[in-house]
């Protein structure tokens, strides 16, 4: 079932790796996308509401209005991305026509099929996903993702998730790397994924498609902090246009990405930025509330 | 030629696929360097500028104070731009809705995502004479640039659809695919031998 050798998909990969060292924005409309690429971002998220208003506002999340996708393209340059609801094939359908450059299949909009996700397989248009763990991960990249991010807990500004899960998935990677054949088909087993998928990982230690941050970064540190994880780039929801600065904020978090592993850089970009979004502890959220967990 | 490598080769990584371009640096033994700050340019002997998002690599070039320093490299020592890098060396761009203010340093102007959006992307073969011959090689292009002028000086090692889509004029080497994502290395090799040497 895996295709990797299909053009169109290594293509779709090969985006996600021009992604990289880079932050992506969640925008609601052109004047946010505006500001997302004037800081830098290397690809605008466009969606209906920020995680944290979906969050308070309770209902159903869905895919942007059309009409929205249509003017944040003919305003920025950068990628395009969109979300769509799990499962909801029809509205990556429309997605695919309106011609956005990648689909996200977001745990953060309401899901809209509680047992299957999109088949990914089927589009040409490359998808990202979100996962908690490695098996997650391999299972949304048999189904055709060309991207995974961590899921994190959008909408919290409280990182401490997605770092869970980079760690988790980190740690995975690695033991996989060191294990028997046997052992490997145990995996493969436990993981509910395709032993050939397994073996990539063993051999290389890493996904075979780039690995991204997402969930609660609200800061530059945050992004660092993802970055030095292993994060190969990073998602940033609520934490930009619910701060009280969203345009320095932006270019402090682009800053922060680019200069990871200089303090010196990241000390410099977390000066003076005003309050940043005030946030909700993943800890104090209700299980039925979290959104990791669809 | 033989490929020395004792050469220490920088490559911006303000962001984009520099670690694809480390990959196949280090695969061949060479040394590589990302360079993020004007002081990463030191003891470089060569420059490779990756693809990635034009805009966000010119945002951060005036940001981080890499504009001059970088015009001053490029004009000495040899330079490869890939996609993004192609559009970043170019005198003009076309339709230049985002404003980006390229390096000027290969005569030719740019149409930023020539072939469309990213499910216009694909993968083919190209026609390429290095100086030794036809020959064809697989291209990879992302939302990738088309090169709409060609100035005197500028020599074109490769076409698709008789259109270029690698060039060379002095000591810069360019191309409007991503030559950095599979194993296949001689692109960067012929960089190498023949843009380093003396």
């Amino acid at each position: 079932m895996l295709k990797f050798d299909d053009k169109q998909y290594k293509v779709n990969v090969g985006l996600a790796e021009m992604l990289k060292g880079g932050v992506i924005m969640d925008v609601i409309n052109a004047e946010q996308a505006k500001i997302a690429e004037d800081s830098g971002a290397a690809a605008v998220m466009a969606l209906e509401r920020v995680p944290s208003d979906i969050r308070a506002d309770g209902g159903v999340a869905r895919m942007s209005d059309p009409d929205i996708i249509e003017d944040i393209k003919r305003t920025v340059t950068i990628p395009v991305m969109a979300k769509c609801r799990i499962g909801h094939f029809v509205e990556a359908q429309v997605l695919e026509a309106l011609e956005v450059d990648f689909i996200d299949e977001s745990e953060v909009l309401t899901p809209a099929d509680n047992k299957y996700h999109i088949d990914k397989w089927q589009f040409k248009v490359p998808f990202v996903c979100g996962c908690r763990n490695l098996g997650e991960a391999l299972r949304r990249i048999s189904e055709g993702a060309a991207m995974i991010r961590t899921k994190g807990e959008a909408g919290t500004g409280d990182v401490s998730e997605a770092v869970k899960h980079l760690r988790e998935i980190n740690s995975a990677m690695k033991a996989l790397t060191i294990m028997s054949d046997e052992e490997l088909f145990g995996a493969a087993k436990e993981n509910q994924v395709s032993i050939e998928l397994i073996n990539i990982v063993s051999k290389t230690g890493k996904l075979p498609v780039p690995n991204f941050a997402a969930g609660g970064v609200a800061t530059p540190a945050d992004a660092a902090l993802c970055m030095q994880l292993g994060a190969e780039a990073v998602f940033v929801g609520s934490g930009i246009f619910k701060a009280d600065n969203p345009e320095k904020r932006a270019k402090a978090i682009v800053d922060a990405t680019t200069h990871y592993k200089n303090a010196a850089q990241i000390t410099e970009s977390s000066r003076g930025l005003g309050e940043a979004m005030k946030g909700i502890q993943v800890a104090q959220i209700a299980d039925e509330h979290l959104l990791h967990t669809r | 030629m033989t490929l020395s490598k004792n050469i220490i080769v920088g490559i911006l990584a303000l962001q984009g696929d520099y670690e694809a371009h480390k990959k196949q640096l280090q695969s061949l033994a060479v040394k590589a360097v990302e360079v993020r700050l004007e002081s990463d340019l030191k003891n470089l002997d060569a420059l490779i500028i990756p693809g990635g998002e034009t805009t966000t690599m010119d945002k951060l070039i005036n940001r981080f104070e890499l504009r001059q320093p970088l015009i001053n490299f490029c004009k000495n020592k040899p330079v490869f731009g890939t996609c993004a890098g192609l559009i970043m060396l170019s005198k003009k761009i076309e339709d230049n809705q985002s404003e980006v203010e390229p390096l000027g340093l290969l005569d030719i102007d740019v149409l930023r995502n020539g072939y469309g959006r990213q499910v216009f992307s694909f993968e083919d073969e190209i026609n390429i004479n290095l100086g030794n011959g036809k020959s064809q090689m697989a291209a990879t292009f992302i939302r990738a640039p088309k090169i709409t002028r060609i100035g005197k000086g500028v020599k074109v090692l490769g076409e698709f659809k008789n259109e270029p889509v690698l060039i060379s004029q002095n000591k810069v080497l360019a191309s409007s695919f991503h030559a950095e994502l599979g194993q296949d290395t001689s692109l960067l090799r012929y960089f190498l031998e023949t843009f380093t040497s003396g």
